[in-house]
């Protein structure tokens, strides 16, 4: 561990930890960069970087705040958030067992295999005696310790009356396995200890494949810390200045909110005049001016000036908690749904139990005798578990969900792939969503390259939005930033420095006019930068290809009706403005009333309700916390091409899984005869599951070659 | 027949060193990062000041 080096003469005491999420790492060169340069920002002492999570843990001490860290981080050229303390550890911990559990049964599986291959080939007496001794004292306790994931959902579901996929596989093995038991003390020819725990073995990769899945897309998503305000310095009446959580804010106090800060509740302004970034409520993109005694609104960031607000209503009062209620009702509808796996379960489950119970009887009715027929229905059980079922779903879905992450998107859960598959339409958030609900130049040819390299090296310095676009902008055409010394930011103002003893500014234009500008000065000259809020570079393609699969598009948006229009002209799609998210939620349940099954995309507050709601919902990665915890699917990244790639991939994945089910019923139609006519040995069955079990795998990794 | 007496012990000795050996790993953190892992060994690490 080179990093510990770097502790010395830091008093150890004295550090805390942070995690920060840097979605932007996509290379090694990332992953050194940020280790070697951010432990020599003073009060640094470690940074680690765990590049599958795309994050950044940061042990400090108390010279620097995370605000500090996340300024040093933009400064090395990545965008930073303030992760959560650790939101994961409780969702991982499901994953580790079942891999712990995936491993014992390995490991069973092997050994018992190595003893059953022998008593296959032809051990007898004694030898076989004491193989099948072997195996149970191999399988008893792996199935013990690996069979619980199975046991307690199967007893859970009946303790509650119902049936599961995992009744009839923790009967068949606890049958198979007591079965085996008196086979082996009564020096019995067939022991099915090998055929129990290949089926657990087989099963529990499914799970973990599945629960892998979860938690790689959970630990993209989740940890992003919401943009609504997580406290507020207080004034108290003497004049000094305490932060105060959000939620322990109450009506009445004054809060001073400096220029850049988010709101963390509601309140009227009692000093000060500033522009105000409503987009996370309303969707309308545009500044708004506010002045003394309006009201301004949780989730709003300051853009200008400092102001003080008077508190009227906070945390759970807020109109930001009134949606976050709004989209928890919103997305009750959504839990009913029901996979496609537990669709075939419920009609698989009862016919399996039925047909074990037939072969069972009909052996006894036909005088077999009831060790012969229980060994039979065992067969029956055994043969039928589905194993190739309980691999069909997980290992496609994973598989395509793998695909499309690396195109940029995130599913959530292999649901999210079922219901992409079924959108039949598609509506669309405006700010944010079609566009990239980020000012950005206009026009960067009124640019030298040498002022360029300044631009860039002042708008990093800033945290005002116009500078972060600027910033993002140059950083994509490959600008380097120049060296810039004396960089002061006067809020609201702009910011200043020097290059080579030449004075240099960028700040608000002098001439007041609607659009969002600003002004680059370099000693005595000025440029002029004008922004706008420009539609996603392939917004156009991606429609079209939408409308190809037969999905029209549409735009709701809470921005004014007359840009709205514009957008929805220039992409030729209908188009409607002004939309409260009410009426946004409206819009969707009538659509789904009527039949359709929307995939909503949008990712402001005002869109949280509309995307719990849809049948399928996608956020952007700039989407605030609340949206992309709503959301099915998060992409990164500028394009929105990503979101017609998860419906193509969806698609195709449901046709694999679709196949994997056909191929599991036909494998069941041919060895249900078999093991009914009780001709199925534990060589057949063991040959016959894991084959299956390995086409199914197969077929889905088809997937990855088709995904490209 | 007698050899089996080794050889079983010693196959289940070998199969219980791996599954032991993935606890360890799995313990010690080695899954938190894979796509890291694989990424690390692509940087070079020229600058020998630093000591390890």
């Amino acid at each position: 561990m080179n990093a510990h080096a770097s502790l010395q003469g830091i008093d150890p005491c004295d550090l805390s930890d942070h995690r920060f999420t840097v979605p932007g790492m996509r290379c090694a060169g990332c992953i050194s960069k940020i280790e070697r340069e951010l432990p020599q920002v003073p009060g640094v002492a470690e940074a680690r970087v765990n590049f599958s999570a795309k994050r950044v843990a940061v042990r400090h001490d108390a010279s620097i705040d995370e605000a500090g860290i996340v300024r040093a981080l933009e400064h090395l050229g990545f965008e930073t958030q303030p992760a959560a303390t650790n939101p994961l550890a409780q969702d991982d911990a499901e994953t580790k067992r079942l891999l712990r559990a995936v491993a014992v049964a390995g490991f069973g599986m092997m050994n018992i295999m190595l003893l059953s291959v022998s008593v296959w080939s032809g051990a007898g007496g004694v030898t076989r005696d004491l193989f099948h001794w072997l195996s149970a004292l191999i399988a008893i306790p792996v199935i013990a310790y690996s069979g619980r994931p199975f046991f307690a959902s199967a007893l859970m579901a009946l303790r509650y009356g119902r049936t599961n996929m995992d009744v009839p596989i923790s009967i068949g093995i606890l049958l198979a396995t007591g079965l085996s038991i008196y086979e082996t003390a009564t020096g019995g020819e067939h022991a099915y200890f090998d055929g129990a725990v290949m089926l657990l073995f087989f099963l529990l990769a499914g799970r973990a494949l599945d629960a892998g899945m979860r938690d790689k897309a959970r630990s993209g998503i989740a940890g992003l810390l919401s943009k609504m305000g997580r406290g507020a310095s207080v004034i108290a009446e003497d004049g000094t200045a305490r932060w105060v959580k959000a939620e322990d804010l109450t009506p009445g106090m004054i809060m001073m909110v400096a220029a850049g800060e988010a709101l963390a509740a509601d309140g009227r302004i009692t000093q000060g005049a500033t522009n105000i970034d409503n987009a996370m409520l309303t969707g309308e993109s545009r500044p708004r001016p506010v002045s003394l005694g309006m009201i301004v609104h949780a989730g709003a960031s300051n853009l200008s000036d400092p102001i003080r607000v008077e508190v009227s209503a906070s945390s759970g009062d807020t109109a930001i908690a009134e949606i976050a209620r709004l989209m928890d009702e919103a997305g009750q509808s959504r839990s009913r749904y029901v996979r496609i796996a537990d669709r075939a379960a419920r009609l698989y489950a009862p016919a399996v139990h039925s047909l074990a119970l037939l072969a069972f009887a009909g052996w006894m009715i036909a005088g077999a005798g009831w060790h012969q027929s229980l060994t039979i229905a065992i067969a029956v059980l055994i043969i039928t578990c589905p194993c190739a079922l309980g691999l069909a779903v997980p290992a496609a879905q994973v598989v395509a969900a793998n695909a499309l992450l690396k195109r940029g998107l995130l599913v959530k859960d292999g649901s999210a792939l079922e219901r992409l598959a079924e959108a039949d339409m598609a509506l669309f958030d405006k700010t944010g969503t079609l566009t990239l609900g980020q000012p950005r130049p206009v026009d960067l040819s009124v640019l030298s390259a040498e002022s360029r390299g300044i631009a860039l090296a002042l708008a990093q310095a800033s945290r005002h939005p116009l500078s972060k676009g600027l910033a993002a902008t140059l950083q994509l055409e490959g600008v380097k930033p120049a060296h810039i010394d004396e960089i002061e930011e006067v809020a609201g103002l702009g910011i200043s420095g020097k290059w080579r003893d030449t004075n240099v500014a960028l700040h608000r234009p002098s001439a007041g006019s609607d659009a969002p500008a600003s002004e680059l000065v370099i000693g005595e000259q000025s440029v002029r930068l004008e922004f706008s809020d420009g539609l996603r570079p392939d917004a156009a393609q991606t429609l079209a290809e939408l409308g190809r699969m037969g999905l029209p598009s549409q735009i709701i948006s809470g921005d004014r009706n007359e840009v709205v229009d514009a957008i929805g002209r220039e992409l030729q799609i209908a188009a409607h403005g002004a939309m409260l998210p009410l009426e946004k939620l409206a819009k969707l349940e009538a659509l789904k009333a009527a039949g359709h099954r929307p995939l909503m995309v949008g990712d402001g507050l005002n869109d949280g309700p509309a995307l719990a709601a849809a049948h399928v919902s996608i956020a952007p990665g700039t989407a605030n916390d609340v949206s992309q915890q709503a959301a099915d699917a998060v992409f990164v990244g500028d394009s929105l091409l990503p979101v017609a790639h998860a419906i193509i991939v969806a698609r195709k994945t449901m046709r694999v899984v679709r196949q994997n089910f056909a191929f599991a019923i036909g494998y069941n139609v041919l060895a249900v005869p078999l093991a009914l006519a009780g001709l199925v040995t534990p060589l057949v069955a063991a040959i016959a599951m894991s084959g299956s079990s390995l086409i199914v795998v197969a077929n889905s990794l088809r997937l990855f070659r088709a995904v490209r | 027949m007698t050899g089996l007496v080794f050889l079983i012990p010693i196959a289940l000795g070998m199969g219980g060193l791996g599954l032991l050996a993935f606890f360890w790993a799995m313990r010690s953190g080695q899954y938190e990062d894979m796509d890291g892992a694989a990424n690390r060994i692509l940087i070079d690490e020229e600058d020998d000041d630093l000591d390890r």
